[in-house]
């Protein structure tokens, strides 16, 4: 029980940033705006999340303008990708030492 | 932590990375109605074409009389505005019900990855009606739009994917076999839309 949950990523103990992350994985990246009517979530809330794991390293940020308005985009880091991966893996032990 | 939770993380996840990266609201309805659309407008190209006497005889007929070709032209026309339209509202009304933005970055791509296909095949059969070749109608039409849909499958239900493998089969047969054009039209835009169309709504309607 023990050794299953040392896997688990504090990164993704939150549900939202686990959502945020799952969407990133498959996606190549996703602009703010979608990604908040995705997960039906409130800027600020939002926000906060991508500031978390942008501190973690698993996400980047790429701010740029399409015209005049502000287009910010995120994409996953191969960091990233691995720690979902690894944070799944444990998900999955837990599923399977519990069987 | 609950097997229960872990489970329905597991479902979130998994739910998530389908919606963001697939468009889903893709209406099952509006194929078959394309279909129905298409065959219509076939019955009508035929008799246009063949008159009511005409049986199987295919192969003898050549639409070349300039009034015919308009005229032909104006159905095909119809029975695309007439499928676009059904094609988009029955999305939009299925996006909403499931709550689904119809503008996101997934139809987004399905869009784009499907209009370059259908444009240059779009452009390049203009090019060829205008220097007479006929033939290449119904041949190029099933091919292009089958290369179109297996580059938008990507992108939404892989089904897609399949009904575009048929169509390009299809046009390829069809490139084939001159004089057969409205035969092999009715088959890719009429019955397999019908097919796929049924297929999707009854799968993924509900």
């Amino acid at each position: 029980m023990k050794s299953a949950l040392d896997n688990f990523d504090k990164a993704f103990e939150n549900r939202i940033r686990l959502q945020i992350m799952s969407v990133l994985v498959a996606n190549e990246n996703y602009d703010f705006n979608s990604l908040k009517e995705l997960l039906s979530v409130t800027d600020g809330n939002l926000a906060s999340h991508l500031k978390a794991l942008e501190k973690e390293k698993y996400i980047i940020v790429h701010k740029s303008f399409l015209g005049r308005k502000p287009n910010t985009t995120y994409a996953a880091t191969e960091n990233g990708r691995k720690a979902f991966r690894m944070h799944l893996q444990a998900l999955e032990n837990l599923i399977k030492q519990q069987k | 932590m609950q097997d229960q939770d872990i489970y329905s993380e597991l479902n979130s996840i998994r739910n998530l990375m389908e919606r963001s990266a697939k468009f889903i609201s893709l209406s099952g309805l509006s194929g078959i109605l394309a279909g129905v659309y298409a065959l219509v407008g076939a019955c009508l190209a035929y008799y246009l074409v063949y008159g009511t006497t005409g049986g199987l005889d295919y192969g003898d007929h050549y639409v070349n009389e300039e009034a015919v070709v308009l005229q032909l032209f104006f159905i095909a026309i119809v029975v695309l505005v007439l499928s676009l339209s059904t094609g988009i509202l029955l999305t939009v009304r299925k996006a909403k019900i499931k709550g689904e933005k119809v503008w996101n970055p997934s139809s987004k791509k399905l869009l784009v990855n499907m209009a370059i296909p259908l444009v240059t095949g779009g452009i390049l059969i203009l090019i060829l009606l205008l220097r007479g070749y006929f033939g290449i109608i119904a041949p190029a039409t099933l091919i292009f739009y089958g290369l179109a849909l297996v580059a938008g499958s990507h992108y939404t239900f892989t089904d897609v994917k399949w009904l575009g493998i048929y169509e390009i089969t299809l046009g390829l047969i069809a490139a084939c076999l001159p004089g057969f054009g409205i035969f092999f039209w009715t088959i890719g835009f009429g019955v397999l839309h019908i097919i796929y169309g049924s297929i999707m709504h009854f799968r993924y309607d509900k």
